[in-house]
């Protein structure tokens, strides 16, 4: 029985594991075997994390994490958790490749996972002109017109990314203003290649067997338009992947699993959670490592106090 | 490890090949196409009977990526018979790329 499994290598989990290996918890950190390292794996340049005052890559970041993790005795395993019993005293996880582990506390941080448009033949034209991944995709796009939805950082971030690639990036946002950082936003509006697109959002997806275009509709007036595109990347936000503890765990209204107050306790003894699943808010890279601390902590607590 | 493929030899190792094969289309920078590399040398190793597992490196062949409407990877297509038949976006897990390719390693 192991006093510690983590479910996820985001900022949060990896944090969680720095802090119980120090603790001589020896955790197992759950990987995921191919969304190992999280959302940041997926990012460029972090300009805001502290401690790195000239930035550096996100995959770099994480790989500093993971070394981090590992040089106090955390046992990594990239494998995926498909099922969970949280209830008892004796927490079970189970995971693709056929394990069973069994631990007395359990860390959940799931992250959150890409939203989608929700249009029909969204999936069929993901990989076919739709993408979520600019820095994975965004080559393919040399010289093409290109569009991305979204109003945040992230949609801020793949815009300016995807600029050096497209011969033109055309930014569609359904408000007349953005949520994104103000430095985000100057950097998109001082970028020549960049239109922006305001009050607009994408009503239909054009195309046979790859993406040729989009129908626009105004979200002030009703009307529509068509503007021809060859890829089209999509960064409206995410949702908490709570699937693995949705009917064992309180949820909130929005969904995200529920911890007491500034606490990483959920609504099982020995269950924590930490970053961007319990997060509405904030979701940083910072926020997410300060709360996987938190998780962390909590249950060095619980497994003196038990 | 498996085969590395070029527009030289495509038609050799892929779409003349008496075996069925899964093509992936990957490069140096992608991410996830590092992390389903070692899942398809495990089910090459488990199944290189029924199907073979070859690479094409998008970045040094473009025009096999163009040819094959890539436009995010990793891409995995299976060739049967000389014809495309079966085509994935996106790094899975073991289970789950085992589950999609299930009527080729019976």
């Amino acid at each position: 029985m192991r006093n510690v499994i983590i479910v996820g290598s985001g900022p949060a989990g990896y944090t969680a594991a720095i802090y119980t290996a120090r603790a001589g918890l020896e955790p197992l950190l759950i990987a995921s075997s191919v969304e190992a390292g999280g959302e940041l794996m997926k990012t460029t340049e972090i300009e805001n994390f502290p401690g790195f005052p000239n930035g550096l890559m996100g995959p770099e970041l994480m790989a500093n994490m993971q070394a981090q993790a590992e040089r106090f005795g955390t046992e990594i395993l990239l494998d995926d958790v498909i099922e969970v019993d949280l209830k008892g005293d004796v927490k079970v996880v189970k995971t693709g490749n056929g394990k069973t582990f069994e631990a007395k506390t359990v860390i959940l941080a799931t992250g959150a996972a890409y939203r989608e448009l929700g249009l029909p033949r969204e999936k069929e034209l993901s990989g076919h002109g739709v993408s979520w991944c600019a820095t994975c995709d965004g080559f393919f796009f040399r010289e093409k017109q290109i569009a991305v939805v979204g109003g945040g950082d992230s949609a801020m971030e793949e815009a300016m990314f995807l600029s050096r690639f497209g011969s033109s990036v055309k930014l569609i946002h359904r408000r007349d203003s953005f949520k994104a950082s103000k430095t985000m936003q100057e950097r998109v509006m001082n970028n020549p290649k960049i239109e922006i697109i305001y009050n607009s959002a994408v009503d239909e997806l054009l195309g046979e067997t790859n993406l040729t275009g989009l129908k626009l509709k105004n979200t002030v007036d009703g009307s529509t338009s068509e503007i021809p595109v060859d890829g089209l990347f999509i960064a409206i936000g995410s949702d908490p992947r709570v699937w693995l503890v949705e009917n064992q765990l309180d949820l909130t209204a929005e969904k995200f699993i529920q911890v007491e107050g500034r606490s990483s306790k959920t609504s099982l003894p020995g269950v924590f959670a930490a970053g961007d699943v319990i997060d509405p808010t904030y979701r940083q890279a910072i926020t997410a490592a300060g709360s996987g601390c938190v998780a962390a902590l909590d249950a060095e607590h619980y497994l003196t106090s038990h | 490890m498996a085969k590395n493929v070029t527009t030289a030899s495509f038609q050799a190792d892929v779409l003349s090949n008496a075996k069925p094969v899964l093509v992936d289309f990957w490069a140096e920078w992608c991410g996830p196409c590092r992390q389903v590399s070692p899942i398809l040398d495990q089910i090459s190793a488990e199944h290189g009977d029924k199907i073979e597992i070859v690479k094409v490196n998008v970045d040094e062949e473009p025009s096999l990526a163009q040819q094959y409407g890539i436009t995010s990877i990793p891409a995995l297509q299976v060739f049967e018979g000389g014809q495309l038949v079966k085509a994935m976006v996106g790094a899975k897990p073991k289970f789950a790329l085992e589950q999609d390719l299930a009527q080729w390693l019976r």
